[in-house]
């Protein structure tokens, strides 16, 4: 028997594109006529889905389309996506900021969410006033954060500063201040966006170990939204994927971060489609050593292997890669004789070439592009059918546009210099 | 499937794409009154940071305004008061007009200059208006004092001034007012979401108002002087309420039950018809705001 804390049931989000502005009254008055003459809202049939990359038809779009997924009592659900998969909508509506265009979600208990950390902090007002004020938007009584107020104080290690108006803190201090007053929230199903991205190493491993007692030890059920796979595999015990406004998956956190990194292409086998068999050789297809697929990590060291039928005898041989992305440019060239390679003769007969590198590139779909050259002189190069497919383990929460070709880890730290 | 499904009851709250039609939450407007006092407290205590006048300014304001009025109005214009001292007159109208025009300003805005907070967490949203007119009741109380000291000092240099039976209800008068200023607010800031038009409408609209709003004359004088425009004044129900007030506070002008009915009813419709756009905008303002 399963006990339900939390049902969402068909949920979708529809918003409109562009300037609100010009055309919104029209919009309106002929939305008001239908609903009063018992019509649907006309603007609901239309609506491209969330694909933010290709230019659609319509003013309006669908941020979540058919949502639904159920929740029991003390799960940790995490919500995983990529960016614009309308993780951060979801949220929202979960935590009633903004009401689904359709659908409902019903609530077996109190809810409270934390979207940011520190909402409606008030500089001019002491850390001591902040708690209050804070702890009762996040929906405590007066009474609540008063009996634990010395544990929130606590918690955020600014005892010294807690009759100082926040306005004087460093931004960490205000975070850690704000994260310990939430830390200490006791609703039934508590909901979590990215809040981890802040603080300090040491803070971030003290605020996962918090959200670990509240979910193991207090029977809370938890909703985490994050880009942060280590944190989501460390805390969910299940997980569901979005994409393009849709669940995609539902189900134990390891298969649906497997899930996350997979994507579907339409040419799966590596295999050359059209072949010239009147040359000296030709590549006939390529792979990637130990995978089933051609999908990477862009972490993970890698062999590319390629199969080559030779008819003849070549001499100085050299081997060229290139991998392009899909505006074609060059993100990648390597050639047979880097490093200690050097030139290599060809009898008749099947050759394997195997090529070992890692790929700290950006996630997406990638051109393979493969030369032989005898003499200087090209003996076959192929363009595969088939994509190199790159997945990243860390996603910045930068927007695609900043992020460049490049995915490196990074780590950020700082002290305070005054 | 091996789902219990729960019965209905059992859910706590849900979700619906739309709120019910009318709807006030006043349980769970209760359970969020600890929320309401510190904003409140916040509103009060944040305004006089970093200044050096601090709670002064409150004073500063409705008492220059008296002196500007009482010169223009009485002095260069001779608006008669009667046996009240002009300057008296004034500070009772303006002191009333303030609490109105503050509880609609700071409720006008509430969806736009919240949009950060409320686009972050849920909280019954009414709280918000509720708060602003709470701490303008402070306000207004600290500009009532001040009233009550020249009302003294006038009393005690022989002024024909008096209170009368009618004095005990100006409580009930003033709530009337917060109320008709919070409805009116809810209703604004609703539409202000999403069209921006009413933000610059309120901003004159109310100075405009006021001037039909026997705020620095009696009602009668416009009766007298303006036989044919009489009537826009006559169904401003702020009219009435100010009107009231100075007969409440100063035994001066007329008390009509007819005026105070009406007053009362358009109240009634304007806070009603608040509550209820504003049920409807709270839901999914933050998407067009």
């Amino acid at each position: 028997m399963k006990d339900i804390i939390l049902k969402a049931e068909n949920i979708s989000k529809q918003y409109r594109l562009g300037q609100v502005g010009t055309g919104t009254l029209s919009h309106d008055l002929n939305r008001w006529w239908h609903e009063i003459r018992g019509k649907e809202n006309p603007y609901l049939k239309i609506g491209d889905t969330n694909d933010r990359s290709t230019k659609g038809e319509s003013d309006y779009v669908w941020a979540l389309q058919g949502i639904n997924f159920e929740v029991e009592r003390g799960e940790v659900l995490g919500i995983i996506g990529k960016n614009g998969a309308g993780k951060s909508t979801l949220l929202k509506i979960l935590s009633r900021v903004t009401a689904p265009t359709t659908g409902n979600i019903k609530f077996g208990g109190r809810v409270a969410s934390l979207l940011e950390v520190g909402t409606g902090f008030n500089g001019e007002m002491t850390g001591r006033e902040n708690i209050y004020l804070n702890g009762a938007i996040l929906g405590m009584t007066k009474k609540e954060i008063a009996s634990k107020l010395d544990e929130i104080i606590e918690f955020s290690g600014c005892e010294r500063y807690i009759d100082t108006p926040v306005k004087r803190y460093s931004s960490g201090m205000t975070v850690r201040l704000a994260f310990a007053v939430a830390a200490f929230l006791e609703p039934e199903i508590l909901i979590i966006d990215e809040v981890l991205a802040v603080g300090d190493a040491e803070f971030q491993k003290k605020a996962i170990g918090k959200m670990q007692d509240i979910s193991k030890k207090g029977g809370r059920t938890v909703l985490f939204v994050s880009h942060n796979m280590a944190a989501v595999k460390q805390l969910c015990s299940k997980a569901i994927v979005l994409e393009y406004g849709a669940v995609v998956f539902e189900g134990r956190t390891d298969d649906a971060i497997e899930n996350y990194f997979q994507e579907v292409q339409l040419v799966k086998h590596g295999k050359r489609i059209e072949i010239i068999n009147d040359s000296l050789g030709f590549f006939t297809k390529w792979y990637i050593k130990d995978n089933d697929s051609f999908i990477i990590s862009s972490d993970q060291k890698e062999n590319i292997c390629f199969e080559f039928d030779s008819n003849g005898s070549m001499k100085n041989c050299e081997l060229g890669l290139v991998i392009r992305n899909f505006e074609g440019k060059i993100l990648f060239g390597c050639n047979s004789r880097d490093f200690e390679g050097d030139y290599f003769d060809v009898k008749k007969g099947k050759y394997i070439f195997n090529i070992q590198l890692v790929l700290p590139i950006i996630d997406g779909k990638y051109e393979i592009d493969i030369a032989l050259v005898s003499n200087n002189n090209i003996i076959d190069q192929w363009v595969s059918e088939t994509n190199l497919i790159v997945k990243n383990k860390f996603e910045s929460v930068l927007d695609r546009k900043w992020r460049g070709e490049l995915n490196l880890k990074t780590f950020f730290s700082y002290d305070e210099l005054y | 499937m091996n789902t219990t499904e729960n019965s209905k009851s059992d859910w706590l709250f849900e979700i619906t794409p739309k709120n019910k039609f009318f709807s006030l939450n006043l349980k769970e407007v209760w359970q969020y009154r600890d929320l309401l006092l510190l904003f409140v407290k916040r509103d009060v205590v944040t305004v006089y940071k970093q200044t050096v006048l601090g709670p002064l300014w409150y004073l500063i304001q409705p008492l220059f305004t008296s002196i500007t009025f009482t010169i223009i109005f009485n002095k260069v214009a001779g608006i008669d008061t009667g046996t009240v001292p002009p300057f008296l007159f004034n500070l009772a109208g303006i002191t009333v007009w303030n609490y109105f025009t503050a509880c609609l300003n700071g409720t006008s805005n509430t969806f736009a200059s919240n949009a950060a907070i409320f686009g972050k967490v849920y909280f019954p949203r009414i709280i918000m208006p509720l708060s602003v007119v709470i701490s303008n009741l402070l306000k207004f109380g600290i500009q009532f004092i001040i009233f009550v000291v020249f009302y003294i000092v006038y009393y005690l240099n022989g002024a024909a001034i008096s209170i009368n039976g009618a004095t005990l209800f100006f409580p009930l008068l003033v709530a009337l007012m917060g109320v008709l200023g919070l409805g009116l607010g809810m209703i604004i800031s609703s539409l202000v979401t999403k069209y921006r038009d009413f933000t610059y409408l309120i901003g004159f609209g109310v100075q405009l108002l006021m001037y039909l709003s026997a705020v620095m004359y009696p009602m009668a004088l416009i009766k007298e002087k303006l036989p044919s425009y009489g009537w826009l004044v006559e169904y401003n129900p702020l009219a009435y309420v100010i009107e009231t007030s100075r007969y409440m506070l100063l035994d001066i002008g007329h008390i009509s039950i007819f005026g105070l009915g009406y007053t009362f009813l358009v109240t009634l419709v304007v806070f009603l018809f608040g509550v209820l756009i504003f049920n409807k905008t709270e839901k999914s303002f933050i998407d067009t705001v």
